[in-house]
């Protein structure tokens, strides 16, 4: 009745109302944040509070064998919820070392020993992906990683935060955490995505504005009209990235694209939570991307972002279009868009790591890794690839890279004297037929 | 309480000059970790530290990936404690649950000068500098079980047996 008689009214007027009456009392109304956390721990909470939470899910992957190391120095046996264990094997794939095969190999012992039913091995992909691929990623669900990149999951509105592996052990055997319940930092996008401009795109400039600490210790909501129109996989761009604003975890609140994809893989019930109407933030950033042009981070950090337009020109030997950022399927098949029946520049070679074995299948499927091939691409199986600089093409001192990943750190793909710069799939495509960095925009 | 050096670095400090990532899966012991100690941001470092040495940097030190190595290395090195503006959260969690405190003050930062030789009082929470006494933000209780443990493995193993 109340929505009848208000009728008319804008929607968020509506909400606030609504939530005002519903929140006699005085008590104000809750971030995503504070709810969960507040589940899980079985007491109201605030941002600040420090609470003691059992995850939903535990998701490990190559470090598996090093937390397994901690977990023996613990004195108990067995893993207490084996079934919320979750590892995927994805960082150095397939082993290129006796070292890397003997890491493996113990993972798998482990998992034998263990009952472990949620083992990945080799051939499925990256973690983040493979883990949202099999419906582990589900609103409402508390999910901690040892792996910074444990924020993608927001995407689909789990609360999903990076833990260290000492703290991974732990919770394999007591299934306890302590956990400090963040402050909310509202990033509302707004506007319409300008052709050659993606998601990649937007999360550089923001983290160029807000710098690589901007969300330290604290919860990222991505919001707007822009949001609504992203697909999956360039919200997970977004909560991916969410991590080098230094964000404990990044949420986007689950729509009816987010149900839809979970019809067919959610993993067992779930539920929804969102943030209340009059919840608290810390900050309300707000960014247009109506006129956003490709951007570009730069060395050695990932809040150093340029516009395309003042990199353009700067030469690099090798291409990586992949990673947990940007390997799937609509990230290989924009490149493809720029290389049709174009070849690639002679001095670079251009590395294609999908995302996932699925992903991988689907753009084989649709003819997208028969275009790249054809460019002169070289197409790497599923898994982190070169990213973290441990194989699959190591750079050498003096050579520059340029990839979709999320990371230009120093050294981080090789040598120390390298240069790593970062872009959208769609800019590494065009400027690998260059053989320096270009506007995407000029091929689509 | 002993005296440390302090070596004295900027804004910023990722874990990969911390502890390159392709080290992160061939090399498993701690005090090989400890050899290459920020290696890809000051490579004298891992070869002039002493033991009780102390690192002060500016904001969001050990922003980056999770690996737990960042502050392992730190610590078999020989590192008493890493002051900083403010830590990137994964690294002040794996600095305590390895035993290696990651203390805040603004004043230290500014004030204490590279290779300067100064004191570090964790019951007070005091660090004792050539130009002054500055105080740091004291640790939440649930850290502050863990660090008295020596880390959370050990805490952890000690909670377990008391149960």
């Amino acid at each position: 009745m109340i929505a009848t008689l208000l009728s008319g009214v804008r929607n968020d007027i509506l909400f606030t109302f609504l939530a005002m009456t519903f929140n006699k009392g005085g008590i104000l109304g809750k971030t995503f944040s504070e709810k969960i956390l507040g589940l899980k721990a079985g007491k109201e909470v605030q941002a600040g509070e420090v609470v003691t939470v059992s995850p939903d899910y535990i998701l490990s992957h190559d470090n598996s064998a090093a937390i397994f190391e901690e977990f023996k120095k613990l004195g108990t046996r067995n893993v207490k919820c084996p079934q919320k264990l979750v590892i995927i094997l994805d960082h150095v794939v397939p082993a290129s070392s006796e070292q890397y095969a003997l890491n493996h190999k113990i993972i798998r012992e482990f998992v034998a020993e263990q009952k472990i039913q949620n083992f990945f091995d080799i051939f499925f992909g990256i973690c983040h992906q493979v883990f949202s691929e099999n419906g582990f990623a589900l609103p409402g669900k508390l999910i901690l990683g040892a792996d910074s990149h444990t924020t993608s999951y927001g995407a689909f509105g789990a609360f999903a935060a990076g833990i260290g592996r000492s703290e991974v052990a732990s919770l394999w055997a007591t299934d306890e955490i302590w956990l400090r319940v963040p402050e909310t930092l509202k990033i509302e996008i707004e506007g319409k995505l300008p052709s050659g401009v993606y998601a990649k795109d937007v999360i550089l400039k923001i983290i160029g504005e807000e710098g690589a600490d901007r969300a330290n210790y604290r919860a990222v909501e991505f919001t707007g009209n822009a949001i609504k129109e992203f697909s999956l996989a360039s919200r997970l761009v977004l909560a991916n990235m969410a991590a080098e604003i230094g964000a404990k975890n990044g949420y986007f609140e689950p729509d009816e694209k987010v149900l839809q994809w979970l019809k067919e893989r959610a993993r067992e019930k779930f539920e929804v939570i969102t943030s209340d109407p009059d919840a608290k933030f810390e900050a309300v950033l707000k960014y247009d991307i109506s006129s956003l042009e490709p951007q570009v981070a730069c060395p050695h950090t990932v809040d150093n972002i340029k516009p395309v337009s003042e990199v353009e020109g700067e030469e690099f030997h090798q291409a990586v279009i992949g990673t947990c950022t940007n390997g799937r399927f609509e990230d290989l098949e924009v490149a493809a868009r720029v290389l049709k029946g174009k070849k690639i520049h002679p001095k670079v070679r251009v590395l294609v790591i999908p995302a996932s074995r699925q992903e991988y299948l689907f753009a084989l499927k649709k003819g997208i890794l028969e275009i790249l091939v054809s460019a002169g691409c070289v197409i790497l199986n599923p898994g982190c690839g070169p990213c973290l600089g441990a194989h699959q093409g190591i750079l050498a001192p003096g050579e520059v890279a340029l990839s979709t990943a999320n990371r230009n750190f120093r050294g981080r793909m090789g040598s120390r004297e390298s240069k790593i710069f970062l872009a959208s799939p769609a800019t590494v495509a065009a400027s690998s037929i260059e053989g320096k960095i270009t506007d995407p925009r000029k091929f689509l | 309480m002993k005296k440390g050096r302090v070596w004295k670095y900027g804004d910023n400090v990722n874990t990969d000059v911390i502890f390159p990532g392709k080290y992160t899966y061939s090399v498993l012991e701690p005090e090989e970790m400890a050899r290459h100690a920020l290696e890809d941001l000051d490579p004298d470092f891992a070869l002039n530290v002493k033991p009780g040495d102390i690192i002060i940097a500016g904001r969001n030190f050990g922003c980056g990936s999770s690996r737990e190595q960042a502050a392992t290395c730190l610590k078999y090195v020989g590192v008493q404690a890493v002051i900083a503006r403010s830590f990137a959260r994964i690294f002040f969690r794996n600095a305590i649950n390895q035993g290696l405190p990651a203390l805040q003050s603004e004043e230290a930062v500014d004030s204490i000068k590279d290779r300067e030789e100064i004191e570090i009082d964790f019951s007070l929470g005091e660090i004792k500098a050539k130009k002054g006494v500055y105080k740091f933000s004291p640790f939440p209780e649930s850290v502050l079980g863990i660090l008295e443990e020596g880390g959370l493995i050990p805490y952890t193993k000690k909670k377990l047996e008391t149960k």
